[in-house]
């Protein structure tokens, strides 16, 4: 990010515990609008923690987390929840689809929430399978799929809203190295050609190479020197 | 001018910052403390000391005699001191094999009572940041393939000293321990 951005996410000194555990121990960030940044660090720490709490999922017990300039972390639960719905997209490890629906429903689904029309939500759908290379899993559900076909259905669905911002936990976590990093070059170049803002939660490091920036967490902590501090730099 | 990756120049800095030694000290803490590097022969101990006392950063400290020869005894200076803080702290052109000097950087930064997190995090940013344009470069769609396996070759390499990077951070507080500091 250069210094003449603003940035469009923002920490700053953020603390974050569950009872005795301190998972964020004062952890600052900047992410400009556009870029690609890892968060990467050992099992354990706090790298879901910090990426929860960017995503307005967690409110962090002090510190501040901006978005395009706004405070999200004092929003209530249903401000954060639109907030979500409108301009963050959001992917897991294990996909998260529904199991009941197919996978075109599944895609369909956050345009639905939005109150898009039924017909409409269904060929955005279907056009996003088959940019993943998935088309012909349209019909099947969950179960009927393999972890590489779940995950580029599991991407399309986070994609389908075209977020501001795309925040996804080890997303390729499930996948070997190959088909790992075909689904992280989709989302990617998705994520590039329509200018959101990707922030990946991975503990591979090659993967981690794919982003323009590093955040590297250890003990809740982004630096050791200090407290607070960027952890990404031009 | 004393840049180059493990350099006898800064083992024995490092291993004087701790308290003035005489040379065939220096030999024996350099040939237990790194197992993996070649033992250190006295001529070149001598000449080194030599030189670095020519450029003030040891000086001598005072003779030893018990029942053998006379025995020089050195002691490192502020700017002997300040060189070795500089070697510590600077990152290594990330490359395959650094794997000794990398070492004898931390060790020696326990040593000396340092703390080896900062370096190990420079370097793995230094790591990062070229394992990023030879992925960039592999990623190129119109990379002949020659280039594509030589970027995948250096890259599996980088993430190899990675990870032994991560793991070495997680074995500091026992690494401390054994050296000592
Ligand atoms: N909901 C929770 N309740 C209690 N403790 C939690 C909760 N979530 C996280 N923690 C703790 O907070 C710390 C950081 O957890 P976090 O999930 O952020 O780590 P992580 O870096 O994502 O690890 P991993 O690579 O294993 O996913 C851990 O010690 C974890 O046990
Ligand atoms: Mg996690």
């Amino acid at each position: 990010m250069s210094a003449q951005d603003q940035p469009l996410i923002e920490a700053r000194t953020i603390e974050k515990a569950f009872r005795a555990t301190q998972a964020l121990r004062g952890v600052s960030v900047a992410i400009g609008p556009g870029e690609v940044v890892a968060i990467t660090g050992p099992s354990g720490s706090g790298k879901s923690t910090l990426l929860h709490c960017l995503a307005g999922i967690l409110r962090p017990d002090s510190g501040e987390v901006r978005y395009a300039g706004r405070r999200i972390d004092t929003l209530d639960e249903t401000e954060r929840t639109l907030l979500r719905r409108e301009h963050f997209g959001i992917l897991f490890q294990f996909g998260g689809l529904v199991p009941e629906l197919a996978a075109a429903e599944n895609v369909a689904l956050p345009l639905l929430l939005a109150r898009h029309g039924r017909e409409e939500s269904m060929t955005a759908a279907r056009s996003w399978l088959e940019r993943l290379g998935v088309a012909e899993c349209a019909g099947l559900r969950p179960g009927e799929m393999s972890a590489g076909q779940l995950q580029r259905v599991a991407v399309a669905r986070a994609l389908v809203t075209r977020p501001r911002v795309l925040f996804a936990d080890e997303p390729t976590g499930a996948l070997d190295t190959v088909s790992g990093e075909e689904v992280l070059a989709l989302l990617l170049y998705a994520a590039r050609e329509q200018g959101s803002t990707l922030v990946l939660v991975t503990h591979d490091n090659q993967i981690a190479a794919y982003a323009d920036g590093e955040i590297f967490l250890r003990d809740g902590r982004a630096a050791s020197e200090e407290g607070a501090r960027s952890g990404v730099r031009p | 001018m004393y840049s180059c990756a493990v350099s006898t120049v800064h083992v024995l800095l490092g291993l004087l910052a701790s308290r003035p030694r005489h040379g065939y000290e220096l030999k024996r803490e350099h040939d237990t403390r790194f197992p993996a590097a070649k033992p250190l022969p006295y001529g070149q101990v001598y000449a080194t000391l030599g030189r670095l006392e020519r450029d003030g950063l040891v000086l001598v400290d005072g003779t030893e005699q018990d029942s053998g020869p006379e025995r020089t005894r050195y002691a490192i200076t502020e700017r002997g001191a300040h060189a070795l803080g500089r070697w510590l702290a600077q990152v290594e052109e990330p490359a395959p094999y650094l794997g000794g000097t990398m070492q004898t950087k931390i060790v020696l930064a326990l040593l000396t009572r340092r703390s080896a997190e900062p370096y190990l995090r420079a370097q793995r940013e230094a790591h990062l940041t070229r394992m990023r344009e030879l992925t960039a470069r592999k990623s190129d769609p119109g990379a002949p393939m020659a280039d594509v396996l030589a970027a995948d070759y250096a890259i599996l390499h980088l993430d190899a000293d990675l990870r032994w990077m991560e793991t070495t951070m997680n074995r500091l507080n026992d690494l401390r321990a054994e050296v000592g500091a």
